[in-house]
Formats: C-alpha cells, sequence, structure tokens
C-alpha cells in the first residue's frame, strides 16, 4: 500500500514537529509514508471563507499530487473533513451550474481514500496500542470536525488510553466548539475569544499538563489564549504523544 | 422581510456589547444548558429518532417541491371549511390586510397567540399606526411587550431576563396596559404567572378579535394547527367573533397523517417535552363554536425567492423549535438580539439573509455568526445542514452571483467592504497552486522569525489583541523532508520542539 501524508498548510509552516512525529509514528508500524512536496492546502480557508469558485483549483491540484497514493493521512480532522465531505460538494456544485462532471471526477479518488491519522490508525491498521510512553496527564478536547463530520468518537481516546505513562482525565464540555472556526477566528473576535476562554478554563479546572486534540488549528488558538493567559498548560497534538517513547524522553 | 431594526449594527460589533454584560451572559448559559441536557435525554427515549429526523425532513422537502400544489390545495380546504383566504407578497401586503380584516370589525384592540410572522412583519406597529392596540398573551411575549423590548429566542423570547428583571417590568408596565401588577409582587415564579394570568384574562374575556400564527396548516383538510405550553393561545383561538391566523407559506403539509411526525419531533425539541400541553386545530368556521370568521393570510415575504435558492432552501424545513439556539456555542454569548431579527441563532443567521437579502450590515454578517462547529445540523430534527447554507450565503456575500429576488432573477454584486479579504484569498490562492511559492514564503517567515511581533496591526490586530501569535519555526516541515529525506539522511534532523 502506497500510503502519502497530507501535512496541511498550518502544520507544514507552523508545526513541522506534528509532521515529524507522524512519519515517525507511521514508519514504528511499518508503513513507509511518502511526502509529496507537490502539496500545499486542501482549500478550506478559501472555501469556508465563501470563494468556492477560487478552491477549485486548489482542490484539484491535491487530488492530483495524491492520484497515485493508495491511501492519504493527514493529522488534521478539519483538513480531512474538508476533502471527505466538501469535494464531493464541490463536483455536485459544478454539476448543478452545467459544467459537466469533469470536476467531480477528479475529486471522488482523493475523497474515497483520505483517512484522519487517529482513524487510519484505528481503522487501517488495526492498532490502539502504538507503544507510546509519555508520562503526562493529558486532556482530550475532540475538535468540532472530528467530532462531528469524521465521527471518530472514542478512536482518540482508544489511543491515548494506551499510552504507557499516560493520565487521561475527562474534560467537561468536550464536545463544545474552542471557538476557532477558520476566518471565524478574526471576524468575530469578540465570540472566538470568549468560546476559547471558556474551554481553556475547563481544561485547566482538570489540572492536566497537557491540553491535548488532533488538529494543530484548535490548539493555535487554545495555544495562544494560554500563552496570553500565562497558563503552564501545553497544547500538544496527538501524534506528537503518540510518537514519543521512553527512550525520546529520556534523551 | 421588513423588520429589520433601522440602523442594526453587523454581528460582531452586537455580539461585543451582550458580551460585556455578564448578568446576560449568565442567564443565556444557565437557560441553554438546561433545554439542551433535558433535550438530549427526551430525545434518547426515543429508538426512532434518527427515522423520524428523516421523515420529517422528506415530507418537508417533497411540499416544497410541490409547494404551488399543496398551497392551491389548502386554499380550496380552508374556504370549503369556511374560511377565507388572502394571499400577501411582502410585509406590507400582510399589514395592510390584516389592518383592514380588524377595521372591517369595528375593534380597536386585538388578543395575539405568539406568532413570528407577525413579528417578522412588525404587524403590532403597522396596527398600532392605525390605532388598533394588539396585546401579547404568551407570557414571554407580554413581558417583551411590556418591557417595550425585543425578542431574543424562538421560543423563549425573554430568555435574556432573569426572574427579578421581568418582577420589575411586570410592575412597572402592567398597568398601562391593564390591570396593573398586584402589590408586594414578588419574583417566585408562581407569583408572576398569576400576575400575568388576572391581567390577561381581562383581556381573553373583552376581545372580538384574536390574531394567530401556526405550527401546521393541513393542506388536505384545511386544518390549522398551533402547538403551545400555556393555553393562552387556545383562549386566543376559541374565544374570540374573528379569527385572523398570519402563516407563512413553508408551514404547510401535506396530510393529517404528516403531524404524527412533527407532533414527536417538535416538543422533544423544543420543550424537551413528550407532548406539548396544549395543542389546537381549527378548520375554517363551526356554528356556535369557537370564532364565525376565520381568516388566513398567506405570508411570502421572500420565501419563494429562498425557494429558488437550491442549497439555502432546506432553511424553509424549519419548523421553529429552536434547538439550534440551544446548543450554539455562539448564540449562547452573543444572545438574540445581536442577530437583528426575531429569528435569531443559526436559524437566523441563514433565514434572515436569505428572506431580507445581504444587502444591511446585519445581514451581510449574519453568515459569518458561526464558527462551523456544526452542532446546530447535528441537533436540527428536521436535518437543516446550516454549516452548508452559511457557507453557501458567504458564497453570495463575497462572490456574488445568481439570486431571485421578488421573484425576478438578477445577479448580486458581491457585497462591499470585503475587497483586502478578497486579495487576501486571491494571493493566497495563488501560493496555494504553487509549492515553490509555498516554500519560498515558509522561508522568508522562518528567516525573520525573530522579528516577528507578538501583536499584529491592522486586520491582525483581531487575533493577537487577546491571543499570542505562534511562534514560527526554525525550518518548515517540507524543508525538513527535503533536507533529510523525511529523516532517512539524519536522525530526526533539527529536532527544536515548537512548543517547549
Amino acid at each position: 500500500m502506497r500510503v502519502a501524508l497530507f501535512l496541511t498548510c498550518v502544520n507544514d509552516t507552523l508545526y513541522p514537529g506534528t509532521g515529524r512525529a507522524v512519519v515517525k509514528l507511521l514508519a514504528g508500524l511499518g508503513v513507509d509514508v511518502d511526502f509529496p512536496l507537490g502539496q500545499t492546502c486542501c482549500g478550506q480557508p478559501q472555501y469556508n471563507t465563501g470563494y468556492r469558485r477560487g478552491t477549485e483549483p486548489i482542490a484539484r491540484r491535491l487530488a492530483e499530487v495524491f492520484r497515485d497514493h493508495d491511501a492519504v493521512v493527514t493529522p488534521s480532522g478539519s483538513c480531512a473533513a474538508m476533502v471527505r465531505e466538501m469535494y464531493p460538494r464541490l463536483g455536485e456544485r459544478a454539476r448543478a451550474e452545467g459544467r459537466g462532471d469533469a470536476l467531480a471526477t477528479a475529486l471522488a479518488p482523493l475523497a474515497d481514500k483520505t483517512y484522519e491519522l487517529t482513524e487510519f490508525l484505528v481503522d487501517v491498521l488495526g492498532v490502539t496500542d502504538v507503544g507510546a510512553w509519555y508520562p503526562h496527564t493529558v486532556t482530550y478536547h475532540p475538535t468540532c470536525h472530528g467530532l462531528r463530520s469524521l465521527r471518530l468518537g472514542d478512536r482518540p481516546l482508544r489511543l491515548l488510553r494506551a499510552v504507557r505513562g499516560l493520565e487521561l482525565v475527562e474534560l467537561p464540555g468536550a464536545e463544545e466548539c474552542c471557538g476557532f472556526g477558520g476566518t471565524f477566528a478574526v471576524k468575530n473576535p469578540g465570540v472566538s475569544v470568549a468560546m476559547g476562554t471558556d474551554k481553556v478554563r475547563s481544561a485547566e479546572g482538570t489540572g492536566a499538563e497537557v491540553l491535548c486534540a488532533a488538529d494543530n488549528s484548535c490548539l493555535l488558538h487554545l495555544g495562544g489564549l494560554l500563552g496570553r493567559q500565562g497558563s503552564r498548560m501545553r497544547p500538544v497534538h496527538i501524534a506528537e504523544i503518540l510518537a514519543s517513547t521512553r527512550e525520546e524522553v529520556r534523551r | 422581510m421588513s423588520a429589520t431594526p433601522l440602523g442594526m449594527p453587523a454581528f460582531p460589533d452586537a455580539a461585543r456589547d451582550a458580551l460585556r454584560d455578564t448578568t446576560l451572559r449568565g442567564n443565556l448559559r444557565h437557560a441553554t444548558h438546561t433545554i439542551r441536557d433535558k433535550r438530549a435525554r427526551a430525545v434518547a427515549e426515543l429508538s426512532d429518532w434518527a427515522r423520524l429526523r428523516e421523515a420529517g425532513k422528506q415530507i418537508k422537502d417533497h411540499t416544497l417541491r410541490h409547494l404551488d400544489h399543496y398551497l392551491l390545495r389548502l386554499e380550496e380546504s380552508v374556504t370549503a371549511a369556511g374560511g377565507t383566504v388572502h394571499w400577501a407578497a411582502d410585509a406590507a401586503d400582510a399589514n395592510r390586510i390584516v389592518t383592514a380584516l380588524v377595521k372591517a370589525t369595528g375593534e380597536r384592540e386585538v388578543v395575539k397567540v405568539k406568532s413570528m410572522a407577525t413579528q417578522e412583519i412588525g404587524l403590532n406597529e403597522a396596527l398600532a399606526a392605525e390605532g388598533i392596540r394588539a396585546y401579547e398573551t404568551d407570557l414571554a411575549e407580554l413581558i417583551v411587550q411590556l418591557a417595550d423590548d425585543r425578542p431574543s429566542h424562538i421560543l423563549v423570547p425573554a430568555i435574556h431576563l432573569n426572574r427579578a428583571e421581568i418582577r420589575d417590568v411586570l410592575v412597572s408596565a402592567m398597568g398601562d396596559w391593564g390591570r396593573p401588577a398586584p402589590d408586594g409582587l414578588t419574583d417566585a415564579p408562581a407569583e408572576l404567572a398569576e400576575a400575568a394570568r388576572l391581567h390577561l384574562r381581562e383581556k381573553f374575556l373583552r376581545a372580538k378579535v384574536g390574531v394567530s400564527g401556526a405550527n401546521f396548516m393541513v393542506a388536505e383538510t384545511g386544518t390549522m394547527v398551533v402547538v403551545e405550553s400555556e393555553g393562552n393561545g387556545r383562549m386566543c383561538l376559541t374565544l374570540p367573533e374573528t379569527l385572523i391566523s398570519v402563516v407563512g407559506i413553508e408551514k404547510v403539509v401535506p396530510a393529517w397523517r404528516d403531524l404524527e411526525v412533527f407532533l414527536q419531533t417538535l416538543p422533544r425539541s423544543s420543550t424537551a417535552e413528550r407532548m406539548n400541553p396544549y395543542t389546537s386545530m381549527w378548520t375554517g368556521v363551526t356554528d356556535t363554536d369557537g370564532p364565525s370568521a376565520f381568516h388566513l393570510v398567506l405570508l411570502d415575504n421572500g420565501r419563494t425567492d429562498t425557494l429558488a435558492d437550491e442549497v439555502g432552501r432546506q432553511a424553509l424545513r424549519c419548523i421553529r423549535c429552536s434547538a439550534c439556539l440551544n446548543v450554539c456555542p455562539v448564540y449562547e454569548r452573543a444572545g438574540g438580539h445581536a442577530y437583528g431579527s426575531v429569528y435569531p441563532g443559526p436559524i437566523g443567521a441563514i433565514l434572515s439573509p436569505q428572506l431580507r437579502g445581504t444587502g444591511s450590515a446585519v445581514d451581510a454578517s449574519l453568515p459569518y455568526a458561526s464558527s462551523l462547529c456544526g452542532a446546530c445540523y447535528d441537533v436540527c430534527p428536521v436535518a437543516i445542514d446550516i454549516p452548508e447554507v452559511l457557507v453557501r450565503l458567504r458564497e453570495r456575500v463575497v462572490e456574488g452571483g445568481p439570486a431571485v429576488r421578488r421573484g425576478t432573477r438578477v445577479v448580486l454584486r458581491p457585497a462591499r467592504g470585503h475587497a483586502a479579504q478578497r486579495a487576501a484569498m486571491r494571493a493566497a490562492g495563488w501560493v496555494f497552486t504553487r509549492p515553490t511559492a509555498l516554500a519560498a514564503g515558509q522561508r522568508l517567515l522562518s528567516r525573520t522569525r525573530r522579528l516577528h511581533p507578538r501583536r499584529l496591526p491592522g486586520p491582525g490586530r483581531a487575533w493577537s489583541a487577546d491571543r499570542d501569535l505562534p511562534e514560527v519555526p526554525e525550518e518548515s516541515f517540507r524543508d525538513w523532508w527535503r533536507r533529510t529525506s523525511g529523516g532517512r539522511d539524519s536522525a530526526g534532523g533539527s529536532g527544536r520542539e515548537e512548543r517547549s
């Protein structure tokens, strides 16, 4: 099986550590991932802000970049949801506008073979214990797209529970949005910050050292609030926890 | 839709004021969380909820596809049962029709059962301009009317007020509208309800004209249905001599049998009740029982325009249960008034810009009043994909395109004030289709990382006023991959931890 990593523009630019963690994690499980350098972004910023036609060339090129791979894995629930849910809609809308099936045909294969990381681990590789060691108290925020679009369910929690040394504490109001929402964070900063502040407060209330999620975009927003408020809680992507081993922590 | 508050600010500005009001935020948080938890329990009791939801969606979609047919069928049935049907294209039409009907009775006052359609068209104000006083009889509507306030929730219009505030309203304003509040009124719920009851009873017994809305209209029988909790609605529907119902055309269902679905999904979604306390149904007029004259005003007011949009039309499935308001994290913090409409919350954010167009500041900002978290779609008993419609409306705001306004095909121009955003999106689109440009941008960002300010000027201020900016790493992932062949050339490459 030829597996490709779709890292997403946010991770590539700001969180390369998450990408390195995914590569290491999958290699440890016997999967040799490829990273096609032609990849950029899924087009979600454009699509969600209303620039649907502007999304099309970005989506087309992403589908083209991964054309020869059997599976595409991404450590981002929201970008996985974009490809899986919205790409078919882009195709449908093009068809409804009388532009034929070309876009739908181009995008469908990528939508069918794209997996969010925890989904790939549990459903495709069939593992929940990835052999990780992470001696910290962790609380998990299930991001909206992971929760309601991809229906990840308890897959991330099963993975975290199998990590040695990790103490998982429940996050009250876990299913509520953190308030990031892409451009929402700057178009409605007041409400966005209010939502994020409530999320950060409940996370801190758990006493955990680490706030974990399967999407760095949400963690970017929550981490920004934690930093500004001088909190000691650290935002960490689930891939970095799952890739962490005893040797690495000692080193 | 005529009732756009004049000069209503865009959503983010209105929300900012609400966010500063800690009492309001407390009231909202308490109320929405209580209702949402109860609703979840009531829904979990039904093993076939998913099928009921799908059935409701199918019935509504089918009816909307054949709306012309079912409305004519409804008119036939209502007429055959002794009622009169009036067609109102817009708010002005509807107000004119109702005012003329009330005037024809020679009366100067009407009692009203809570009706969103009449609030949508501003009927009370139109009647007042003709010297006719309209008395709201739903308890929460009464409070809002006495307070000279606006409703802020579909089901609980006074959700933004707490008991103490409500007591103050009753004490200070009730006397101006009829029987005053009793001396020594406290904020105990039973006392507040009793005071309103005594006040309203006088109105019910005196009124000769009632004005109502309806939750459903059954095409095959001509039956109107009102679902309520207090019984005030039933008084309005049965005591007056003349009953005028103002109902949006999307409220029609084909057959009596269809109520089987909605009378299960509506109460559980709205009040978390298995069945609502009062379900009143009336079909035309009957000798010696109920009103002797019945008028049905069928209101369009932007609904057929909405129907023309293949994505947005699903908003017309809405049965006004308000479940989406109670789970919405944005509504919970911004409050209902920020939406500038009788329809607040997620459903309001997609309904108002469709019914009224995206011309005003508030209507152009409503499609962006959401983080697209999807909680509203999950709870909707008729499966309206609100996030999908929001994105569709954003597209209409920034890209313009074909639409139907007042029955005529038009091509909307992009809204003003998005030039900078459009330029940024175009630039990002250019970069995202050129990986070498992206890599160059990342390198520039990395090389200048020590020079990045902690707070950004201009549009970036919205982010950095309350949130730290992320630290830019020394090297992007793609550069690391290229340098180390994905870690194969050196053990892990440059291992700087971004968040340490």
